[in-house]
């Protein structure tokens, strides 16, 4: 039963990967593809590690994957954050068909 | 000392998850690795105990835990919402997004507070946090915009946090 468990956690995890790798490829810019890559692969991690400790019970294989999920929850958005401020600094536009950019509108009125 | 003694703590707990010297199956007490965790902490705590956990967020500590235990699931509702919500933007042939970078005001005052915010708006609904200002701005991209006004989007976008996260680090 708890191998029955573990297994469809590990399949909604590795589908929610595929799909996050799907999403890097099919949006258009650099911010829209963060947000694929940070919740779909972020989930999809958290999700093959829980399958995991379910799997292998109350032993030391289950207290480091639930570690690693800890950290990867604490890890994944900041790096995102991180990367997309790193973009928008460098110069990297928004997609074309963008409707807003608040950012880029405060930065230039502080400097004009 | 009270940092000290919390970072001691931590790092003694990590090292035990990490290793796990008691096989609950066996019976088996491994010493060697129990102790060297000990060291491993003591020597941590020592040297790292300034940079880590304020000391203002020490008193009040099981008021604070038990909110913070309590945002654990709401979070996870809002990040299975999420992700449903960009996977259905993924896979739907037309790609109906609607990108833009709004303007939020958030009111939470303290630094780890205002870094679990932004941790957690990027974590859910088609928004991911790229700037924060020292009087709490904070810049969001959204994968679908409703709004460009400041109050309607931070409404929207992080109010349903705020309350809680106020209870847990202000």
């Amino acid at each position: 039963m708890t191998n029955v468990i573990a297994f469809v956690l590990m399949g909604i995890g590795m589908a929610f990967n595929f799909f996050g790798c799907l999403g890097l490829i099919r949006f258009p810019d650099v911010y829209n593809r963060l947000q694929a890559g940070t919740k779909c692969v972020t989930l999809g991690t958290i999700f093959v590690l829980a399958g995991t400790a379910v799997f292998f019970g109350f032993t030391g294989t289950s207290s480091r994957a639930i570690l690693c999920l800890v950290f990867i929850l604490i890890t994944s958005p900041t790096a995102a954050h991180a990367v997309s401020r790193g973009a928008h600094r460098a110069g990297v536009a928004l997609w074309k068909k963008s409707v807003v950019d608040q950012y880029k509108k405060d930065k230039e009125g502080e400097k004009g | 000392m009270l940092r000290r003694v919390a970072t001691f703590l931590f790092a003694a707990a990590t090292w035990y998850l990490i290793t796990w010297p008691y096989d609950f199956a066996t019976g088996e007490f491994n010493i060697e690795i129990s102790a060297a965790g000990l060291v491993v902490a003591l020597i941590a705590s020592i040297i790292l105990g300034r940079v880590f956990a304020p000391v203002k967020h020490a008193h009040n500590i099981l008021y604070r835990l038990f909110w913070a235990v309590l945002y654990l699931p709401i979070l996870f509702f809002y990040i299975i919402i999420a992700n449903l919500d960009v996977l259905y933007r993924i896979i739907h042939p037309k790609r109906p997004i609607n990108p833009g970078i709004v303007k939020v005001k958030t009111s939470l005052k303290s630094a780890s507070a205002r870094t679990a915010l932004a941790n957690s708006i990027t974590l859910t609904p088609g928004t991911l946090t790229v700037d924060m200002k020292e009087n709490g701005v904070m810049y969001i991209h959204c994968i679908n915009v409703h709004t460009e006004d400041l109050k309607q989007a931070t409404q929207k976008i992080t109010v349903r946090f705020e309350k809680i996260l106020a209870k847990v680090f202000d």
